[in-house]
């Protein structure tokens, strides 16, 4: 593993089979009654978040907390964040107060890069801009290997605003790392004109390409007026890319619906699609913690720079 | 190299455990749990050797004691972690911890954490196919196949036949006076150090 | 101080608007060039030893930011000329960007005379098109041409109507041989843009600027050159087609000029991975295919001039978030090494050709008579005289007051040893004289 999670360019295929096993462990602590175990005993990990995401930032503090390790959480709100504290600053103050590992959400693409310039701990981007999240790609890979047995030669169209969605990109890195055969499908100004060098297939019609997917994930898209520039409107959109009963129906027997949340009920999907037995919605919520334990315990778990020295059984 | 134990060593070692058990602990309430990832297959075959005595099932269980070490993040990699999976209660069983080496007492108390995390037994006993000595911690076993002396700087390792393709058990002679602080790879909580 | 009494000695030297390129001696006395020849007995002047070096007219860089007035946290008039003689310019065309912005004559005469007072490069600000580089009211061109002033540019801003631009090249046309230096770029094609549009911006998921945003410009304005029969120059051009405009543009024998910045024949959008915020520049390097059609377009003369767009900005502001960060690199310091490594050591452009698109050919368009060359007796002496095969690598603490600079780390062949500004030596032995 790098000593870094910046990117899925970041992991290897076997790096992703790695933390997926080491996830599968810790899904069974989070089915004891003690959910905790002492393996980041002494750790800090710090939740920098200059965006707001409750569910994210409660994930991350869940996994590093069952790990016993000390979490300190930076958010936007309340913080010199807010006060127009430099970033660099920020990062120098966190890198004296000894953090092991520094989770980062921002607005920004490349801010988690940037961050490994200024601190000496492990930096793991939880969702930067519209370039990527590593975790979220991981812990849906997780759901859909536990859902459907592998990852390889699985067909998955990633279906909205993939031009915006750091979702979509993290997620087809992996997948296609993975051997996986993915569908980028959206309006045509809504998908990176060059996203076929991602290795990937682009189509702007969902319902030719339903009935030929294992898994359907769906972006949250985006209602703010400046991106209404890209489609219509929202009515459009959902008529053409929204999943809804008759779609469903599309889908081959056994397939999945994800999507990574918060949903637009009834604009990406419709209410009673996300409540279906094949949404496993839920199940990413809970994969996320074990996956970010995983991740946490393998980039904390091992020496790092030249801390400590060979383990003396 | 020297070999320590045969094939025929381990299985006349696991039935005299199994008869020691059965004597002293009774199979009433009794549960096994081996730890990964050599200790699953010893405890494995100790709950048939018990059920061919007493005729009992006992339930067996693997531990993966990973998370509870005191090394994590002293090795260049995080340790590898194995599968946890027992599926019944420990609270108030007496719980026979089964490994295959005990050595500097490290894993066990690791084992012990993990399992008291799990639930609280009635009792917790030790067995171990070898005791090969030099406790860092007041740990002892209550059933051990074979007392081994060795070097500080040895490399003891069983063998199963579910992992290995054989059984035995083998000493690796350490070079002669070497520590073992320069010696991480024999870290006693590897569980085939 | 100086002595104003110097023999070159043995030096080659390269006089791209002669077109002599020999082994000579240049002596230099009181300012001007007093003689040129083999053998020349040097009498009291002091010898400067020039075997192996190359000694050609100072080098003159049309598209400079000094910052001041009003940032002179950046830079000021003094550090960034002392930046400029360091890497062998003699004269440096300051943007209007300031604050006040350069947009009459008041502003430019003040700049003048803090470039005097430093007296390290001969300074000629560039006006402003319009007021306050607002782009909508024509600012006082013919005042300041009255002043001096040959380049007027909104740089940083495309000038954003055609109307607009229409006018100002009309307008110019007054005043001889004023020039209309535009920065080419659609405003709403760019908006919010942080790097060229293209399979690395996606990955990156920074927003991208396509090429077409400079292209549509380019076209725009050319056609508006032939309509209004305008001088015009087109500034930093970074896209393929834009060379291919610029090209065909030529051809129809409009008024036409190109510079293109040492950034851009250099780095590519791939170089942006690990978000270097030195390397965010606009317009944004563009792809592998585009720079190579730059580096063509400089060595067929379709692009005259190499300009620096020498940008100073303070450390906390490059040391932030990549879509936070102001675009732009320093560059006067490293210009020179830059084309004789990535250009004339690979053979991609001849030694005269670069040093023509550094000196003579912006010296042109600048109107600076006295520099450029050619080495003639009774010429100005502005000269440099480099080390074309010294090895360095670019590294902070830089001349100017800014470090942000898309070259550190950049392994360098080529270094200036003495700057000569009208006979008076601002580095000497690779040093400054004061």
């Amino acid at each position: 593993m790098n000593e870094h999670l910046l990117s899925m360019h970041d992991v290897t295929a076997d790096d992703v089979i790695r933390i997926l096993d080491t996830a599968e462990s810790f899904r069974e602590v989070g089915t004891r009654v003690i959910k905790k175990v002492p393996a980041l005993r002494g750790r800090t990990v710090v939740n920098l978040f200059y965006e707001n995401s409750t569910r994210t930032r409660i994930s991350f503090e869940l996994a590093a907390k069952r790990l016993s390790a000390d979490v300190i959480n930076f958010s936007s709100g309340g913080s010199s964040v807010s006060k127009g504290e430099s970033l660099k600053d920020t990062a120098l103050t966190l890198q004296a107060m000894g953090a092991d590992a520094i989770v980062i959400r921002h607005s920004s693409s490349g801010s988690p890069f940037q961050l490994t310039r200024w601190v000496r701990g492990h930096v793991l981007n939880a969702g930067d801009g519209t370039h990527e999240h590593p975790t979220q790609a991981l812990l849906d890979l997780y759901t859909m290997r536990e859902r459907l047995g592998r990852l390889e030669g699985l067909r998955v169209g990633i279906v909205g605003d993939v031009l915006h969605s750091r979702v979509a990109r993290s997620l087809s890195f992996g997948l296609v790392k993975m051997g996986a055969d993915v569908t980028l499908v959206g309006p045509a100004t809504l998908i990176p004109p060059d996203a076929p060098q991602w290795g990937v297939q682009v189509s702007y019609d969902l319902d030719e390409v339903l009935s030929k997917l294992d898994v359907c994930y769906l972006l949250r898209v985006q209602t703010e007026r400046q991106r209404l520039e890209y489609f219509p409107s929202v009515r459009e959109y959902a008529r053409l890319f929204g999943l809804n009963r008759s779609r469903v129906r599309l889908l081959p027997e056994g397939s999945l619906i994800m999507h990574p949340g918060p949903m637009n009920r009834g604009v990406e999907i419709d209410s009673d699609v996300a409540d279906l037995p094949q949404s496993v919605i839920e199940d990413q919520v809970t994969n996320g913690i074990a996956v970010r334990m995983a991740l946490l315990y393998l980039l904390l778990g091992g020496r790092h720079g030249d801390g400590g020295e060979a383990g003396d059984g | 190299m020297s070999r320590i134990l045969g094939p025929d060593d381990i299985r006349r070692a696991l039935a005299r455990i199994a008869h020691e058990i059965v004597e002293r602990e009774r199979t009433e309430g009794l549960v096994l749990v081996g730890i990964a990832d050599r200790g699953d297959h010893l405890a494995l075959r100790l709950a048939r050797e018990i059920a061919t005595i007493e005729g009992a099932q006992i339930p067996v269980g693997v531990l993966d004691i990973t998370f509870y070490r005191d090394d994590i993040g002293m090795t260049a990699e995080a340790p590898e972690v194995h599968e946890t999976r027992i599926p019944f209660d420990i609270t108030g069983r007496t719980v026979i911890l089964v490994d295959d080496v005990l050595f500097t007492g490290r894993t066990i108390r690791a084992a012990m954490d993990a399992l008291t995390d799990l639930g609280r037994a009635r009792r917790i006993r030790l067995a171990v196919l070898v005791d090969r000595g030099h406790r860092e911690l007041p740990i002892r076993a209550d059933f051990v196949g074979k007392n081994v002396p060795t070097q500080l700087g040895d490399d003891v390792r069983v063998l199963v036949t579910e992992v290995d393709g054989e059984d035995g058990a083998v000493v690796q002679d350490g070079p002669a006076g070497r520590t073992i602080r320069e010696a991480p790879a024999v870290a006693g909580q590897e569980e085939s150090a | 101080m100086a002595s104003p009494d110097l023999l070159f000695r043995g030096a080659r030297v390269i006089d791209p608007r002669a077109g002599r390129d020999e082994v000579a001696d240049v002596h230099v006395r009181d300012g001007i060039v007093v003689d040129v020849g083999s053998g020349l007995d040097g009498a009291s002047a002091e010898i400067v030893e020039g075997d192996g070096l190359v000694l050609t007219p100072g080098l003159v860089d049309i598209h400079t930011h000094l910052r001041e007035p009003g940032f002179e946290q950046k830079e000021t008039i003094e550090t960034g000329t002392r930046a400029a003689a360091a890497g062998g310019y003699t004269a440096v065309a300051p943007m209007a960007n300031t604050d006040p912005v350069a947009d009459d004559a008041s502003v430019i005469a003040e700049v003048r005379a803090a470039a005097a007072r430093a007296g390290l490069a001969d300074v000629f600000p560039v006006g402003a098109i319009t007021k306050g580089l607002e782009g909508e009211v024509l600012a006082e061109i013919g005042e300041m041409a009255a002043a001096g002033v040959r380049v007027f540019s909104d740089d940083g801003r495309c000038v954003p109507t055609a109307r607009t631009l229409r006018n100002a090249l009309t307008y110019a046309r007054a005043f001889d041989d004023v020039v209309i230096a535009e920065h080419c770029e659609d405003a709403s094609l760019s908006r919010g843009q942080q790097m060229h549009e293209g399979i690395s911006s996606s990955s990156l998921g920074l927003a991208g600027q396509p090429g077409a945003a400079e292209d549509a410009i380019v076209y725009r304005d050319i056609e508006l050159a032939r309509l209004t029969g305008g001088r015009l120059h087109i500034c930093h051009v970074s896209s393929a087609r834009s060379v291919e405009l610029v090209r065909r543009a030529k051809a129809d024998g409009l008024r036409i000029s190109a510079e293109v910045t040492p950034h851009h024949l250099v780095f590519i959008d791939e170089d942006l991975r690990t978000y270097d915020t030195n390397k965010k520049v606009n317009p944004p390097l563009r792809t592998e295919a585009d720079r190579d059609a730059l580096r063509e377009g400089l060595a067929d003369g379709t692009i005259d001039a190499i300009a620096t767009d020498h940008a100073p900005h303070a450390v906390e502001e490059k040391e932030a978030e990549f879509d936070r960060a102001p675009p732009g690199t320093i560059g006067l310091e490293t210009a020179l090494a830059v084309a004789l490594t990535d250009l004339v050591a690979p053979g991609l452009v001849s030694l005269p050709r670069a040093l023509e698109s550094l000196s003579s050919a912006p010296a042109l368009i600048l109107g600076a008579r006295d520099h450029g060359g050619p080495i003639e007796v009774g010429r100005p002496a502005n000269l440099v005289l480099f080390d074309p095969e010294e090895r360095w690598t670019a590294e902070p603490p830089f001349v100017s007051r800014s470090r942000n600079s898309a070259f550190i780390g950049r392994e360098l062949r080529g270094r200036v040893r003495s700057t000569v500004l009208h006979g008076e030596l601002t580095i000497a032995e690779g040093k400054a004289t004061r």
